[in-house]
């Protein structure tokens, strides 16, 4: 953090939230217990970096960190650190806060003092949401806890301190929420809460006294008793004076709390006209909005007014009641939660009931009325906030309404004036739209930093990232002004655009949000001549139309040319500057240069240099396009979704994916989630600048290269020569070589608009020119010079027939590859390493698969609207998919087989039953149907049809049943998928259960060793030695054994994995798990982004080989059936170590981070890692070698007979 | 008996240096290097390309794919200290320098002149007696002359001469036109001394993967003759300093090499294969041959059998090149 200082005055910083947040907690306490969840991780990350950095607390020590495996883990320790006397405390959000319930009812109970910080989430419902309302925090209201609420970045930093000495004070503890992303990710300047303020509102003797009522043997107490009927509801009651106290305590606090910042807060605080009649009420960021919109309006000569509810529980109903003006007729408590089924949400009951309370006798109650706003971070607008208001002037104003939506199916909502607009002319106004990595992002937190730091300039930053992890669009939104900031809402009326990437001038609306006279950026390699005619149509109109001043900088040029790679950001920053007029353009330059040096110095003089460079590069090149009345245009934009779509895939979807959902009426969406697969095809994303290209002539049809593409873009198929007729000009095929399909033709294709240009295929394809050995069988080239051709060939090859799946020999690779993939142009980053292995999975038991998906990399890339890329076969079969939760997923997947082999068996019941209706042979062969290859399968499902048509015949209850519960006959295969952060840490309790089952269901664990999806956190699959957040000194532990944990049951068929090693043993292993009758576990090594490589340039199937080479990552199968035959179950199947550890560790930037940051300590664990490693591969070639008598550990299937009817 | 020797005017209990190897790199070997009896340290390289590309290499790896998606804005915590090289390198000649009582030679690797030079007055900084710049160039571009490429080296000489007080030898490659006139000039430009000669990567290929992997093989003892001759050649004609390195792996071949005129001779490719205790037995040898030939000083023996002092003057040049050949093929011909 960057503190601007001044000699006397307060200290400002510009941070977002959640390291506001951090800055007080880290202070305030001694032991923090810690987990990762959006958005809450960063808090746990500034304090393990600070704690890490060896940064003291107010009371001079450095704050000890525990991460644990889960939330429940975290509040566990959390409760454990406060009874032993520790000031502890914890952050979390939405589903990790349901994980804390137990503890926190148990907290309170016990008057244990302690502030949990939350970014208040949306709890997964119908669907699962990162963004932010209050449903978690209200969902905890009952537990006990005070909970204070932050509106601001500032208040979030108050908030923080202010509950701290409030649950001491009143011995309750608090949960201090603020909420997520609107707050804990928008970047603002503030005052720095100083250290004497901590220590003037936190008493030492306070604390004392907790420590001396801490459990210790020095002086034992009992706690945690279990009490009957005679005691425990008197002892409910015990404590109810303070609550009743705390209130008071609290606004108590913030009155000292303002003589020392002078910042002064109240429990309820009105805001607004003395005289008012119509009052909103409501918590959170929404107040701020709220605030903008009544002095807005009040200035106007409105007379309106807004409560801004500080210290939600324990609710003060008198103070409540106090803070409304007596003139007040109409209130309308607005919620960012919704609880279905209830009289109404809980602030608006607690508000009625205060009221009710209140009311003098004789006296009507002014108009109360509730709604709902803002849910999963919905935009909240001051146009919204008159709709409120608007609502109450009405003779009979509408309750329990909805506002930002249109609700046109129970027509709960409010109209809004889209119009109307509270943004001052004096702040200035930008939006940013960038490339995710492309450096925007960065660029303009630093732009906020220079403005916050070198003028007295308020400053505000809000970042909105994409669905997808590869290829996606930020927009950054940026005010800056004179006054303060209140606007907790995106820029809709922009000074300054800029697009900083030429590509999504044809996709998007950019201009949109562009006032009259505003100025455009765009950065593009075209030159001033060249740029007008080649913008799109509706681009060239709307800068006409604004009559826009339009500049031009081709800042990959200059990036280049200074040394910065593809990196712009600095470039496109100095743009800014340069036109903005936030600050004057020489003292703006000059301010960043200043900044370079600082935020670059400790990288290195070069890294400085490069940036200095490009400074002077970009003011050299940026030009202003003169606009010529002339609107002669490429065109419209892209559509977002291809026109052949369905329709709802097309209306819904398609508005989904342009980025105008908010546009949707209710109506358009299912009411219970329910979404269609196979709907990736219908994104055109065009991401790949360069994409393979096959030669046919010197390919050798292995195949490796559709089975490592992370995005099944590149697809293999055999087809007889006839079927190549008509085929397009430029489609190419070669005889294909493998025995069994002489005379048939191998067709080879990639799905050019699909495909993100990572070069895996490159990277894995073994077949070199003989003459010129760059030349592979497959090579990248230019994307959009053959985009329309591959458009045709793409769809021609769709159009050719799948073989038959019974005539693929799926041992081995070169054919098994041909199989339909049902995983297919997921979102996630070009180059995955995960989603190879499900694609796999797909190909193999696709049309008969039942996935549970543990939340996390694999739940986003495959379930995050708009788009799935789980796809279904010419049949409409394909893989349902469902995502339950992050700690569940093991129990969640085994319900699925629990529930489906009852329905199978209840059919099978049925058939039995019915065998004299539908036929002996019929019956005999549905239930003696050999499923074990594609052939048995193909069978069963033909019996199973013919079966439907006899029963669709027959009118009887029985009939009809089996007729719902017939498809269950066919043998369904059961997957289990997930990250290591939910196998190895949080749903390892319920995994571990799974797997003793016994049960058939298979898991696929995608090991990359950390938590991905959450940024990066150490798990415990992390190996020795890595740096990750949470491990910034590098993991000191070695990876858990998970795979040997399993085999301890003997009974789970066990493998170990990594295709860019050897591809042929994970088809083995994919093939053999879902073949054995009991639970099998895959461990799947997945290359990552966040091992420090570049995942994007085709690097991973090498890191993996590297990995497998020097016996990191140990390739092996353990197959509990191998001891049927005498034989031992496990098969080492990694070859002997080639190389050094070192050689891998170095090759790969989590582990060679550690070199640079603490070398003494890489040189250590770097050699234990080694002896790891060495010991490890020596106990599994013991393991492998021993002459075992196994028991044979297959269950038994019970045979199934048809009792012979004793009337025949 | 005296041992010592003058290297870069430093004064050296016998010629016995280890030169750059990954030994170096850890502390103890360092010490295990003096134990055995070595008269200084020329400490591993720190190379011109890994200062610049370990800087870039960081910033891009903690920047990829960052700020993309909501929930993983960065990947890693970003330390706020990072020790790169040189920091690394620097604080590694601090601590060998408080370790070890014998002269500690830092190495700098190199191929251009730029910005990087003043590392050398940081390595001076750090506590380094000397610093050997290794100047390791393949010039493969058809454009550029041998004086483009020799204006070049002399230019790196330069620069980093005017940044340090301390010496400063240079570590060259045979590959020059005239090396004789080349060594002059280096001399000229600041050179305190001339090692001769470094060995370079070369590529190989793998012939699973049909890929080039480069790879160094160790200096084979044969490979000492092209010092002998270079050492014998310079020797009297330069003020710089001549250390012989590459083939050194005994007693023997040090005798050789101080006979043709070295100031020290470095030690690399014998610790590896033998370990660092071979200094002792070097040394042993050494002596035992000095004694045995009633030679009192290594000073006595330096250039004993240099050009300028050997008895046939020539027999370091072609007409020795004429006369080996002909013996070769009197004696392939053997007896009739």
């Amino acid at each position: 953090m960057e503190v601007k200082k001044s000699s006397n005055g307060p200290q400002f910083a510009t941070i977002d939230g959640n390291e506001a947040a951090a800055y007080v907690a880290y202070r305030v306490n001694e032991v923090m217990a810690i987990y990762p969840i959006t958005p809450s991780s960063p808090i746990a990350e500034w304090c393990d970096q600070w704690a890490s950095e060896g940064k003291r607390n107010l009371w001079d020590t450095i704050p000890e960190i525990a991460e644990m495996q889960s939330e429940g883990g975290a509040s566990g320790a959390v409760h454990g650190a406060l009874q032993t006397g520790a000031l502890s405390t914890t952050f979390t959000a939405s589903q990790g806060l349901l994980l804390m319930i137990p503890n926190m009812f148990k907290i309170a109970g016990e008057l244990l003092p302690t502030v949990f910080h939350v970014t208040a989430r949306t709890l997964a419902t119908h669907a699962l949401s990162i963004f932010g309302d209050h449903s978690d925090i209200m969902a905890v209201r009952s537990t006990g806890w005070g909970m204070l609420g932050a509106a601001s970045v500032q208040e979030t930093m108050d908030f923080a301190l202010i509950s701290q000495a409030s649950s001491l004070r009143s011995g309750l503890p608090f949960i201090h929420f603020f909420d997520g992303f609107r707050t804990s990710h928008e970047v603002a300047k503030i005052q720095l809460v100083p250290d004497a303020a901590m220590r003037a509102l936190i008493d030492d003797g306070l604390i004392a006294e907790r420590r001396a009522r801490a459990m210790t043997p020095d002086h034992p107490v009992l706690r945690g008793t279990a009490q009957n009927p005679d005691a425990f509801f008197q002892g409910r009651e015990a404590a109810n004076l303070v609550y009743a106290g705390c209130p008071d305590i609290t606004q108590q606090v913030m009155d000292e709390f303002a003589k020392q910042t002078g910042r002064s807060y109240k429990l309820f605080e009105y805001v607004g006209a003395p005289d008012a009649e119509r009052v909103v009420v409501l918590m959170g960021s929404g107040a701020e909005v709220a605030q903008e919109a009544v002095e807005h309006l009040n200035r106007k000569g409105e007379k309106i007014g807004l409560v801004k509810v500080r210290l939600y529980r324990p609710f003060d109903c008198a103070r409540f009641v106090q803070s409304l003006p007596a003139s007040v007729k109409a209130i309308a408590v607005l919620d960012r939660t919704k609880e279905p089924g209830a009289a109404g949400e809980p602030l608006y009951q607690d508000c009625m009931t205060a009221l009710v309370e209140a009311r003098p006798a004789g006296r009507t109650l002014p108009v109360l009325v509730g709604g709902r706003y803002g849910l999963s971070s919905k935009e909240f607008t001051p146009a919204m906030v008159k709709a409120v208001f608007d609502n109450l002037a009405a003779a009979k104003p509408k309750n329990h309404f909805t506002v930002g939506i249109n609700d046109d199916v129970s027509f709960t909502s409010l109209p809004v004036d889209a119009e109307f607009s509270t943004e001052p002319d004096d702040v200035v106004r930008a939006l940013f739209y960038g490339l995710g990595a492309d450096g925007t992002v960065g660029a303009n937190k630093n732009s906020i930093k220079i403005i916050g730091e070198n003028t007295p300039y308020c400053a505000q930053g809000y970042f909105v990232y994409d669905s997808k992890k590869s290829g996606s669009m930020t927009v950054s939104h940026l005010r800056f002004g004179r006054q303060q900031i209140r606007s907790s809402y995106l820029i809709t009326r922009a000074n300054f655009v800029a697009c900083h990437q030429p590509g999504f001038l044809e996709r998007y609306d950019m201009l949109r949000d562009l006032v009259p006279g505003g100025t455009f950026l765009l950065n593009s390699p075209l030159s001033r001549d060249e740029i007008w005619p080649r913008l799109p149509t509706p681009v060239q109109q709307a800068l006409v139309d604004r009559k826009a001043r339009f500049f031009v900088i081709d800042a990959t040029s200059v990036a280049h040319g200074s040394g910065m790679g593809g990196r712009i950001n600095t470039v496109m920053q100095v743009c800014f500057f340069a036109l903005s007029g936030v600050l004057p353009k020489d003292e703006a330059i000059e301010a960043i240069k200043k900044s370079i040096k600082k935020t670059y110095g400790r990288k290195g003089e070069e890294v400085v240099q490069k940036n200095l460079k490009a400074v002077d590069n970009t003011l050299a090149n940026l030009f202003e396009v003169p606009l010529t009345s002339k609107v002669n245009g490429t065109g419209g934009y892209l559509p977002p979704i291809t026109p052949d779509a369905p329709p709802f895939v097309r209306n819904v979807l398609g508005t989904l994916a342009a980025g105008r959902g908010d546009d949707l009426p209710v109506s358009a969406f299912p009411r219970d989630g329910t979404f269609p697969t196979a709907t990736a095809q219908f994104e055109k994303r065009n991401l790949a600048l360069e994409i393979p290209v096959w030669n046919e002539a010197i390919c050798i049809q292995c195949l490796k290269c559709t089975t490592i593409c992370p995005h099944a873009t590149i697809r293999a198929k055999v087809c007889d020569a006839a079927q190549m007729d008509g085929a397009p000009a430029t489609f190419k095929s070669a005889a294909a070589r493998a025995p069994e399909w002489k005379g048939m033709r191998f067709v080879l294709q990639v799905a050019a608009e699909d495909c993100t240009g990572c070069s895996l295929c490159i990277e894995v394809c073994p077949a070199r020119d003989k003459k010129e050995s760059k030349r592979k069988a497959i090579n990248m080239a230019a994307q959009e010079p053959l985009r329309v051709s591959e458009r045709e060939n793409w769809k021609f090859f769709l159009g050719l027939p799948e073989m038959d799946r019974r005539k693929i020999n799926t041992s081995q690779l070169r054919q098994q590859q041909i199989m339909q993939p049902l995983f297919e142009f997921s979102g996630a980053c070009a180059g995955c390493g995960e989603t190879p292995y499900l694609k796999l999975l797909t190909q193999l038991f696709g049309d008969r698969a039942v996935i549970a998906n543990a939340t996390g990399c694999s739940s986003i890339y495959g379930g995050n609207l708009p788009t799935t890329p789980y796809a279904k076969d010419a049949q409409g079969r394909g893989p349902t998919w469902c995502n339950s939760l992050f700690e569940d997923n093991a129990e969640f997947g085994m319900g699925f087989r629990v529930s489906l082999d009852k329905q199978r068996d209840m059919a099978q019941e049925l058939v039995i039953k019915l065998a004299g209706t539908i036929g002996d042979d019929l019956a005999n062969q549905l239930l003696h149907s050999n499923q074990a290859d594609e052939t048995g399968i193909a069978e069963q499902r033909e019996r199973v049809a013919v079966l439907k048509q006899k029963l669709q015949a027959l009118g009887s209850p029985e009939a009809r049943l089996l007729l719902s519960l017939a498809d269950n006959l066919v043998k369904k295969s059961v997957w289990i998928i997930g990250g290591d952060g939910w196998a190895y840490d949080i749903g390892y309790g319920g995994l571990d259960h799974v797997l003793a089952s016994g049960r058939k269901v298979n898991v696929l664990v995608l090991d990359t060793e950390v938590y991905s999806n959450t940024g990066g956190q150490m798990s415990k699959a992390t190996p020795r030695g890595a740096v990750a957040k949470f491990a910034a000194g590098g993991k000191p532990g070695c990876k858990k054994d998970l795979g040997l944990i399993a085999m301890a049951y003997g009974n789970v068929y066990v493998a170990s994995v990594a295709m860019g090693a050897k591809d042929d043993q994970t088809l083995k292993a994919f093939v053999e798990a879902e073949s054995y009758p009991g639970p099998s576990l895959i461990m799947a090594y997945s290359h990552c982004i966040a091992h420090g490589i570049a995942v994007d340039i085709g690097v991973g199937a090498r890191q993996q080989k590297l990995a497998v080479d020097c016996g990191q990552w140990l390739l092996y199968r353990y197959d509990p059936r191998r001891a049927d035959l005498g034989e031992n179950p496990l098969q080492l199947d990694s070859p002997p170590p080639k190389a050094p550890i070192k050689d891998y560790l170095l090759s790969e930037n989590r582990f060679k981070m550690l070199t640079m940051s603490k070398p003494d300590a890489a040189r250590q664990l770097f050699a234990r890692a080694q002896s790891d490693v060495d010991s490890r591969r020596k106990f599994y070639q013991f393991m492998q070698s021993r002459t075992l008598k196994v028991e044979p550990a297959t269950p038994v299937e019970p045979k199934i007979t048809i009792p012979v009817q004793p009337s025949a | 008996m005296d041992l010592t020797t003058t290297y870069l005017g430093l004064k050296l209990r016998t010629p016995l240096v280890c030169s750059a190897s990954p030994l170096s790199q850890q502390l103890d070997n360092i010490k295990r290097m003096e134990d055995a009896g070595a008269s200084a340290v020329v400490l591993y390289s720190l190379f011109e390309e890994q200062l610049l590309r370990d800087r870039l290499d960081v910033e891009e790896s903690l920047e990829r794919g960052t700020s993309s998606f909501a929930e993983s804005l960065s990947y890693f915590p970003e330390p706020e200290e990072f020790n790169l090289e040189p920091q690394e390198y620097l604080a590694h000649v601090e601590r060998a320098k408080r370790s070890v009582g014998i002269p500690v030679i830092a190495s700098l690797n190199a191929c251009s002149s730029g910005g990087w030079t003043k590392y050398a007055r940081d390595i001076e900084v750090a506590g380094a007696d000397a610093i050997e710049l290794n100047i390791y160039n393949i010039p493969a571009d058809a454009k550029q002359t041998a004086a483009d490429i020799e204006g070049k080296y002399l230019q790196i000489v330069r620069d980093v001469s005017a940044e340090v007080k301390i010496p400063v030898a240079v570590k060259l490659s045979p590959f020059f036109t005239n090396f004789a006139n080349f060594a002059a000039r280096l001399d000229e430009a600041g050179a305190d001394g001339l090692v001769l000669f470094n060995r370079f990567y070369q590529p190989d290929i793998d012939l699973e993967t049909l890929e080039i992997t480069p790879n160094i093989v160790p200096s084979s003892p044969s490979a000492l003759r092209l010092p002998l001759r270079w050492i014998a050649l310079l020797f009297g004609h330069t003020d710089a300093s001549l250390a012989a390195t590459s083939g050194v792996y005994s007693g023997a071949d040090v005798l050789k090499l101080l006979l043709a005129g070295a100031d020290a001779t470095m030690l690399c490719a014998v610790l590896l294969r033998d370990g660092i205790r071979q200094i002792r037995t070097i040394e042993r040898d050494l002596a035992a041959w000095m004694e045995k030939c009633k030679f009192e000083s290594v000073g006595q023996l330096k250039g004993s059998l240099s050009q300028i002092n050997c008895a046939n003057p020539s027999a370091f040049e072609r007409a020795q090149y004429m006369r080996a050949l002909t013996g070769y093929r009197q004696a392939s011909a053997g007896p009739p």
